[in-house]
């Protein structure tokens, strides 16, 4: 085993996760979770074009594969004239991604929500948008974080594919250099090694979290 | 007709909320088909009667939880007179909606705010009352209930008798003209109940305006001024409570407080 190619190569890969995987999912993150909290509210709404958009929105992302959303962007785009450079790109498609997965998260968590909770909201006057900012939305926010953990480990692990549309994020790197240096199996492992490690802090950070929460949830 | 000079009728009391003819339809079921109900300043109405029979309907309807289909409800000191068989815009809804204030059977506390929390968020985000004013006023409030030492719990931390009378004094702190309770008792373990119930009777002693929906007829003997027996969407019987509880005219209002004094 070739320990200096190792060494050697763990501080381009750290950056690429410092410099691009970690930023990538972070700002696609917040990014998709406000477009998500939009689609849910649409998706509830009783106009039913505003919930048959957000309906239409949820289905395609889920429906498609992300390489496939990510060419389409990138590749397919700039023959129609509109050219996003890849990091742009790559945001667009993941936060948009995020969005429709995150959208029936926060629906579902609001709807868990019992009614009574509206209710005592609307007998101390509440409009139904301040009962919903005050009332509802954290208590689904509670209910939400576990499954939206979820997706943001799924996120990290996702952010590898915009390798293929040329963002320079860790698993870019190790391409690189795995073919710099005829490593392959080396490159991809220590990669995989990367990822794993970064998931398993996320996964330390999301039972903390949890348990945090938990308290005075009814 | 002379009147009583040690009680006086309650047509001599100020009226708070007179509801005729009020009326509601889930789909095709017709769960209230008229109801009568007076609330004088400083009464306490009692609404007993069988599971399903539209007591909660009734409230709610107050509340403005429920949209009544018919029936008119007027508020003379708020210069309401609304007809529910027509077109009732938001506004004048909310009107009649912060004339009173819900206590639920299920205390519908705000399980991710503090007791304190609860109390003043009324107060504050709607009413826009001054928070030093509020937080007083509820830590007061939570006083009387015994319950100032726990306003930084959270609801889940508070046993059920708790729950609900903080449920009793968020209601309060909105500063209602009329307290709306929904069977305030009856989720409640049996040694709970008694402190429930003796706050209410404080208020009722003070003179609050309150409509009741219980099946505590100790207490309805008590502290009501007038109970109403509501079956199927009417009022079959109403009268003082020594009276309705005595000597009811009804053949089925005798049957109900029979299975209510005698369960088995
Ligand atoms: N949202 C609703 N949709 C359909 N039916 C309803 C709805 N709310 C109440 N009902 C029906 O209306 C009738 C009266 O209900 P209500 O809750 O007012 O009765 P209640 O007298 O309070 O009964 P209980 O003593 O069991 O609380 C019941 O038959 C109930 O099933
Ligand atoms: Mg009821």
């Amino acid at each position: 085993m070739d320990v200096e190619l190792i060494l050697s190569s763990l501080w381009p890969l750290i950056q690429g996760a410092v410099t691009g995987t970690i930023p990538l999912a972070l700002v696609s993150f917040v990014l998709g979770l406000a477009v998500a909290l939009l689609a849910a509210l649409a998706r509830l709404s009783p106009r039913w074009w505003l919930s048959g958009i957000a309906r239409f929105y949820i289905s395609v992302i889920r429906g498609t594969p992300l390489i496939v959303q990510l060419y389409v962007v990138f590749f397919g785009l700039p023959s129609v004239g509109v050219t996003i450079p890849s990091w742009p790109s790559a945001i667009i498609v993941l936060s948009l991604n995020v969005g429709g997965y995150a959208a029936e998260i926060i629906r579902a968590a609001i709807l868990s929500i019992p009614r009574g909770q509206w209710e005592a909201a609307y007998t101390i006057g509440m409009p139904r948008w301040l009962a919903l900012r005050r009332i509802i939305l954290p208590q689904a926010a509670r209910v939400s974080v576990p499954p939206l953990s979820n997706t943001f480990i799924s996120l990290v692990k996702d952010t590898a594919l915009t390798s293929l549309i040329l963002v320079t994020e860790m698993f870019r790197k190790a391409q690189q250099i795995a073919a710099f240096s005829n490593e392959f199996l080396l490159l991809y492992i220590e990669a995989a090694v990367l990822y794993w490690v970064i998931c398993l802090v996320l996964s330390a950070g999301q039972g903390t979290l949890e348990r945090r929460l938990e308290r005075h949830v009814a | 007709m002379s009147p009583d000079p040690i009680t006086p009728p309650p047509s001599e009391a100020e009226t708070v909320l007179d509801v005729t003819g009020l009326a509601k339809s889930f789909g095709s079921t017709a769960v209230l088909t008229s109801v009568d109900l007076t609330l004088r300043a400083g009464r306490v109405v009692c609404l007993i009667g069988p599971s399903g029979s539209g007591k909660t309907t009734v409230l709610r309807s107050l509340n403005g939880l429920e949209r009544p289909d018919g029936g008119v409800v007027r508020a003379p000191g708020a210069g309401l007179d609304i007809d529910f068989s027509g077109p009732v815009d938001d506004a004048t809804r909310n009107r009649l909606r912060d004339l009173s204030a819900m206590v639920f059977q299920q205390h519908n506390l705000f399980p991710h705010l503090t007791v304190m929390q609860n109390v003043i968020e009324g107060p504050m985000r709607v009413q826009r009352r001054p928070r030093e004013e509020v937080i007083a006023e509820a830590r007061s409030l939570l006083e009387r209930v015994g319950l100032d030492a726990r306003r930084d719990a959270y609801p889940s931390e508070l046993s059920g008798g708790q729950q609900q009378r903080v449920g009793i004094v968020r209601a309060l702190a909105l500063r209602p003209r009329l307290l709306l309770f929904d069977e305030p008792t009856s989720a409640l373990d049996p040694e709970l109940v008694g402190d429930v119930l003796s706050v209410m009777k404080d208020l009722a002693d003070e003179g609050w305006t309150m409509a009741v929906v219980t099946h505590e007829l100790a207490f309805a003997r008590d502290v009501a001024d007038e109970v109403l027996f509501l079956d199927d969407g009417v009022v079959l019987e109403r009268g003082a409570p020594e009276r309705i509880f005595t000597a009811p005219r009804e053949e089925r209002t005798r049957r109900f407080l029979e299975r209510l004094m005698r369960p088995f």
